[in-house]
């Protein structure tokens, strides 16, 4: 038998999930066998030490680009510059765990690594050019996931959590191999670029490419669910809720980043099928904006409020995709990123506030905080505003790049959705920071300020602001970042 | 020969569905799903793909089936209670889907489905162990290891999940999800 000729293989492309995955599962050992129990915290250090070398092992490739493992990881300045923004969000998601974890009791040194595990599915989703690696990084993302979910026990609603997560989760992958198969069924590629070139042969019509519509209907419903768009957005606030805190935030940037960053590539390269999926993707985002924001009107408790925020947020950025050909490429890594900060931001206060046995969720517990914390009353202020799009906050530019982006891009009826349904979300983001500016405290709430936990605030407030304030040097970097996004 | 091969293991297949079902222990329940199994795993052999009769075995009849007696046995559930089902309207709905199947496998068959399209027939060595495993270790090697560290992350669930529990015994989970 002839030998076997393995296609050759850059590992440059691949540094930063290299060193992600490779310190996840040596951090694995380590905390077993060197960190004693009680001390776990050391494992939260080393993790946020690995994902820091990740980040500076990206430097050098700024200049660099191309594919490898048979054109199936790509490395562009997108995936890098995504690369980054998750770095970022798992770094911040395990600080607001140091200390959240041993006050609930419920520490163990795994969590830190899981979370780098997470973090490595969606770097590999960044990088995806290729239908089977993308759901790979899927279900190393999630699999991780339905484990964090169900991480604080003994509280029920976290087992409930996971396992709500976790059937739907299976469902929703089940959908995508599906779609997967009937696309290989009707192209012959799983690649993206053999897909684009499948569909590039001849012009588009729909009445001859059945098989492959039907494929690409259930990858975007896999999507769909990941995203929480509307109609699939239900698991979304009861699976924020039972989730421990930390893991919520993180689900909440992290999922949702990563799958839409995936999505803006898949579209890309079914540019020539756009007749088929823009209407689609449009009926959804207006169904996401609009009920999203909707649903979280009625919500009292915070973190439920914030989950449905979250699918609003899911239906501007969709905006940006449906427009990536055009300027909204940028706008969407702009987005991404102002909104990561945010809601770690947001999510860093509602854990403060919240002590072992009893959630201080309820938006009456946030009434006079600022006469109590100051400090925190203003940040989470900044937050609020900032989700809520109110200048000079990265939200409000985040904001005005997607929807100037969709407008410029013919969206101009989802823009209008867009600005009534942001005027709509800031009543609810509003009447939090009147509760903590103007309202007597209703009962006593102490919350807890850990060092972790204040760097974090501190660093995403301040980056909220500098995003608002000087949004330049960052729009120049993301416009430089999409030079050689060709689809 | 064919034929008459085909034949038998098909009745098998259908009989050990059906006794499945109409079983009143989950353990004997099990023991025909396996026989149904059994019975796929040689119509692949028909179909001349070795590898899926080896896979159907080894995987399905060999690891998940003695899983879930294992499972079932540990659990004490092999009586199934007589008691009203709790979702009406999920038995008609059953019935009416199961319908729809077999009515659009009979119309395919009916016209003719079972021909092979032009062009489409299958390649010698399709399906062989070896241009699979040499294409798992060149084409899909990165998809491979992947998948080696998601095992690896849901055997560190299961433990995570577990150990937390150590003071009581309620928690039956598998992290892993397809």
């Amino acid at each position: 038998m002839e030998s076997l000729q393995i296609p050759p293989v850059d590992l440059r492309l691949l540094t930063p999930l290299l060193i992600v995955v490779g310190w996840a599962g040596a951090l694995l050992l380590i905390d077993v066998f060197f960190v004693p129990d009680g001390r776990k915290k050391i494992t939260g250090y080393l993790a946020i030490a690995g994902l820091a070398v990740a980040g500076l092992a990206g430097i050098p490739l700024w200049n660099l680009s191309g594919s490898t493992f048979s054109g199936m990881l790509v490395l562009d300045r997108y995936s890098l510059a995504l690369t980054w923004i998750f770095l970022i969000a798992g770094a911040l998601s395990i600080a607001v765990a140091l200390d959240y974890l041993p006050r609930h009791a419920i520490e163990q040194g795994e969590y830190y690594p899981l979370i780098m595990f997470a973090v490595g599915g969606m770097i590999l989703m960044a990088q995806s050019a290729d239908l089977i690696t993308l759901f790979l990084g899927i279900e190393l993302l999630s699999i991780t996931l339905y484990i964090l979910t169900g991480f604080a026990y003994p509280r029920v609603a976290s087992e409930e959590a996971g396992m709500k997560y976790l059937v739907l989760g299976a469902f929703a992958a089940g959908f995508f191999v599906y779609g997967i198969a009937l696309i290989f069924g009707a192209t012959g590629a799983t690649s993206l670029a053999g897909i684009a070139a499948y569909l590039g042969r001849q012009p588009f019509a729909p009445q001859e490419e059945t098989l492959f519509l039907a494929g690409a209907s259930l990858v975007l419903i896999g999507f769909s669910f990941k995203i929480a768009l509307v109609p699939f957005h239900m698991w979304t606030p009861d699976v924020y809720e039972g989730s421990p805190t930390p893991v919520a935030a993180f689900m909440s940037v992290g999922t949702k980043g990563a799958a839409l960053a995936a999505l803006l590539r898949v579209t890309l390269a079914l540019e020539e099928a756009q007749t088929f999926w823009l209407p689609i993707l449009a009926v959804l985002a207006a169904a996401t904006m609009i009920l999203g924001n909707l649903g979280a009107l009625g919500q009292s408790n915070l973190k439920r409020m914030l989950a449905y925020s979250s699918i609003g947020h899911a239906g501007y950025i969709l905006l940006g995709i449906m427009v990536a050909a055009e300027r909204g490429a940028e706008a969407f890594l702009f987005y991404i990123l102002a909104y990561t900060l945010t809601n770690l931001g947001a999510f860093g206060v509602l854990i403060a506030l919240e002590q072992r046995g009893e959630a201080a969720w309820s938006i009456d517990d946030f009434a006079g905080l600022y006469q109590r914390r100051p400090l925190l009353a203003v940040a989470m202020a900044l937050f609020m505003f900032s989700l809520a799009g109110v200048p000079p906050t990265a939200g409000f530019m985040g904001k005005f790049f997607i929807f100037t982006a969709a407008y410029a891009g013919g969206l101009g009826w989802l823009v209008l959705i867009g600005v009534l349904t942001s005027a709509i979300a800031a009543y609810y983001y509003l009447r939090v920071v009147v509760k903590m500016f103007m309202q007597e405290p209703v009962r006593e709430v102490r919350p807890e300020l850990t060092r972790g936990l204040n760097t974090e605030i501190l660093i995403a407030g301040v980056a909220t602001l500098i995003l608002g304030l000087l949004p330049t040097p960052i729009v120049l970097l993301v416009e430089r970042s999409l030079v050689a996004l060709g689809g | 020969m064919d034929v008459i091969l085909f034949a038998i293991t098909a009745a098998v297949a259908l009989i050990g569905a059906i006794a499945m079902l109409v079983a009143r222990n989950a353990v004997h329940s099990a023991l025909f799903l396996l026989l149904n199994f059994a019975a796929i795993a040689v119509l692949f052999l028909l179909l001349q793909s070795p590898f899926l009769f080896a896979i159907q075995l080894t995987v399905y009849a060999g690891a998940i089936m003695v899983l879930f007696l294992f499972v079932v046995m540990l659990l004490g559930a092999e009586r199934v209670e007589d008691t009203p089902d709790r979702i009406a309207w999920q038995r008609p709905l059953a019935l009416g889907l199961g319908a729809a199947l077999v009515a659009v496998a009979v119309v395919s068959v009916l016209r003719g489905a079972w021909e092979v399209p032009p062009g489409g027939e299958a390649a010698a060595t399709f399906g062989d162990p070896a241009q699979l495993g040499a294409l798992l270790f060149t084409n899909y090697l990165l998809p491979f290891q992947v998948t080696g560290i998601i095992l690896l992350v849901a055997v560190v669930g299961v433990a995570v999940l577990n150990q937390r529990g150590r003071t009581t015994s309620t928690v039956k989970r598998a992290p892993s999800g397809d």
